[in-house]
């Protein structure tokens, strides 16, 4: 499950406070961030700004350069699935389109009840078991059609049995 | 009655908590067969270890017995009432049963120097790391001078493991020999290609092999501090490695003063955040320090001024984790593997549409073929190899006419192909190439860090042009200007990004001409 609490500028002041003693303390800050809050919000850059005394564009910058920071909360679980070559290699059908499909999402989006967020990959090193798919921590190898809904469907399962 | 349970041997079961194994349900596995014993009133030792490398095996179970490990997979929970039946935790044969582990063919045909214990032990046990010889080459370390250690790793011809091939022992005299109070050392597991899983799965199987392996690299430059920076996209590797370096700091392994020595290394682990560029050295530099993955451009080598600007030795995972061998063994040892330059062993990793998918560590020289069809058995879906892509998505696509190249680097770079990180990846017959290299292009629009034009623009325009070709349009004109492009990206990059994407591109023409100049669907749709 993804962490979407609402953005609180006293804890994020906590956080950075637990790791600016750090060397090259901004990754680890925005990791902790964004698994707190589950995104970067825009009240997030000038406080860092601040704090680690850069300017806005530095941490915008860094923000934007990097994949995995995201903006905008996501849905409650995040789904990635693998587009590098040795999963191509075993998906003649598509994985992403019938994911998209399914989803009803384009990569990037959250679906309407705000359970998935659709991202895809370049590689989570499950080449030899391909087509690879990741659901928030959790990895999954020789993943076809069906069985990206049966993981679709206990990833839900397992949300109403906590 | 019932037997009381102290007369019933204690037996021990294996089974991987390797991400690949948990991929196909290694969890379930281990909660079916802890159920069942427990209904059957077994007692069962369960140790989740690395994985073996079978990974078409996955989850490979295996049952200590007065013979050894004998091995049965792939296992679903759904088998496992049937292993119990035939009585597998004494070794009995059942369908899904291999036999002895170690006799199993992909496993005795390989030479595991550097994998040796990845599969074997607990990797979160000092105690079995020790006993399976760990920390014996870091022993021998503590009690060698810093240029003594250099020169053994000199002797053992280890080159970078992370694709570029530069002597270990070089690079190390380097930073051994740069002024500077403070020096770090950081291990690059930044492991962002696709065919590639070595270093997740070493750190994951045997994670104080890198451990062990980063701190005789501090030593023998006189570094006190290192990190490794790890692809986000791995976190079982992430969490494996973070209780790895808590628990050999609490046996003084890490730390001030390791093991009564003098000696002091703090090592940290730190995680990235989903961009390729960040496994070209002086990009991750510029992550570990907090900024942009910019490429630095060189000299200043890293080597003299590296992170924060000290001196700096990068190595990659695979390169570290031969170094605790080398040590142990002798240089001499580890150099006596291989062929011509390139020493020691490789660990070979199988993957895309491979009937026996996984890692195969074996010495230098041996060929793609043997690779492919001896150990991976061709491929998954039964159907010809058209096409091999070996190094990486910024690697050539190599055509069966190819296969006898010997994994050799400068046999390699000989067909403009490189041995790279030494991932294989295949496809069989029903791969356009075309469409590879416009993908190749495509990766490269998306992950240039941007910082120089023939890279960020070139890879964008590149996907441009490929997409006029495969629509038919003016493909004459078109493969020109491709040529053209692939040129300018190749000298004028400032890395090895854009340098090398016109590999794949090129190859795949190269080889697989008439897939470039194919009737397009596209157009037979118009």
């Amino acid at each position: 499950m993804n962490a979407r609490s609402p953005w609180d500028a006293g804890r994020a002041a906590g956080i950075i406070a637990a790791h600016r003693h750090m060397r090259g303390a901004l990754l680890p800050i925005l990791h902790a961030l964004q698994e707190e809050f589950g995104c970067i919000d825009e009240d997030a850059i000038p406080l860092l700004a601040r704090e680690l005394n850069l300017s806005r564009a530095d941490v915008h910058g860094v923000v934007s350069f990097y994949h995995e920071f995201r903006r905008t909360r996501p849905g409650r679980h995040t789904v990635k699935v693998c587009r590098a070559e040795a999963c191509q290699s075993m998906d003649p059908d598509g994985l992403i389109d019938h994911v998209r499909r399914r989803l009803g999402v384009a990569l990037g989006g959250t679906t309407a009840d705000d359970a998935f967020t659709l991202e895809s990959v370049f590689c989570l090193g499950n080449c030899a078991l391909a087509p690879a798919v990741m659901v928030d921590e959790a990895l999954y190898g020789r993943v076809d059609a069906r069985r990206f809904d049966a993981i679709a469907a206990a990833t839900l399962e397992a949300e109403g049995a906590r | 009655m019932t037997v009381p349970l102290h007369t019933i041997p204690l037996c021990t079961v294996y089974i991987p908590r390797d991400a690949a194994a948990l991929s196909v349900g290694a969890d379930e596995v281990d909660a079916s067969i802890r159920a069942e014993a427990v209904r059957r009133d077994l007692p069962v030792r369960i140790v989740r270890n690395g994985s073996r490398g079978m990974l078409w095996l996955e989850p490979l179970v295996e049952v200590e017995t007065a013979a050894g490990r004998v091995a049965y997979g792939p296992v679903s929970p759904g088998d496992v009432p049937s292993l119990f039946d035939a009585g597998f935790l004494a070794g009995a044969e059942h369908p899904l049963g291999h036999g002895p582990t170690e006799e199993i063919p992909y496993l005795a045909r390989q030479e595991r120097l550097t994998f040796a214990r990845c599969g074997v032990i607990d990797p979160l046990s000092v105690e079995d790391y020790r006993r399976h010889g760990g920390f014996r080459g870091l022993e021998r370390a503590l009690a060698m001078t810093p240029a003594e250690i250099v020169a053994e790793v000199t002797e053992s011809g280890l080159r970078g493991r992370g694709g570029a091939g530069f002597p270990t022992g070089i690079k190390w005299k380097t930073v051994l020999d740069a002024p500077g109070a403070e020096k770090f050392v950081c291990c690059n597991a930044d492991e962002g290609d696709s065919g590639t899983f070595a270093d997740r799965m070493i750190m994951e199987g045997d994670p104080f092999c890198l451990i062990e392996g980063m701190t005789i690299a501090a030593i023998a430059v006189g570094a006190r501090h290192g990190f490794v920076y790890i692809r986000s996209e791995y976190p079982h590797a992430i969490a494996t490695l973070r209780e790895a370096i808590r628990l050999a700091y609490d046996e003084r392994w890490l730390g001030v003063g390791i093991h009564g020595t003098a000696n002091t290394f703090h090592l940290e682990v730190r995680v990235g955040a989903g961009a390729y560029i960040c496994g070209e050295e002086t990009s991750m530099l510029e992550s570990l320090e907090g900024k942009r993955g910019m490429v630095r451009a060189k000299p200043p080598l890293p080597a003299l001024e590296g992170l924060f600007g000290k001196p700096t030795v990068v190595n990659n995972v695979l390169s570290l984790t031969s170094v605790p061998v080398i040590l142990d063994r002798g240089g001499a040892f580890y150099r006596d593997f291989g062929v011509g330059r390139s020493r020691g062993t490789l660990a070979f990793q199988l993957a895309g549409n491979i009937r026996h998918g996984g890692i195969v560590e074996k010495a230098f020289g041996i060929t793609l073929r043997e690779l492919l069809y001896d150990f991976g058995g061709g491929t998954r879906t039964g159907r010809p190899i058209r096409a091999v892509q070996a190094g990486g998505p910024l690697g050539a696509y190599l055509p069966p006419s190819l296969f006898d190249l010997p994994k050799d680097y400068e046999a390699f770079a000989a067909q403009e192909a490189m041995v790279g990180h030494g991932g294989i990846v295949v496809f069989d017959d029903g791969v356009d190439m075309a469409r590879q290299a416009r993908f190749a292009l495509e990766f490269c629009a998306a992950e240039s860090c941007g910082k120089c034009t023939p890279c960020r623009i070139g890879a964008v325009r590149g996907v441009e042009v490929m997409d006029r070709i495969i629509a038919g349009k003016d493909v004459g004109g078109n493969l020109t200007l491709l040529q053209d492009l692939c040129e300018v990206m190749t000298d004028g990059s400032l890395c090895a990004m854009g340098g090398m994407t016109p590999i794949p591109v090129r190859s795949a023409l190269k080889h697989f001409p008439e897939d470039f100049t194919r009737p397009s669907a596209a157009l037979a749709a118009e």
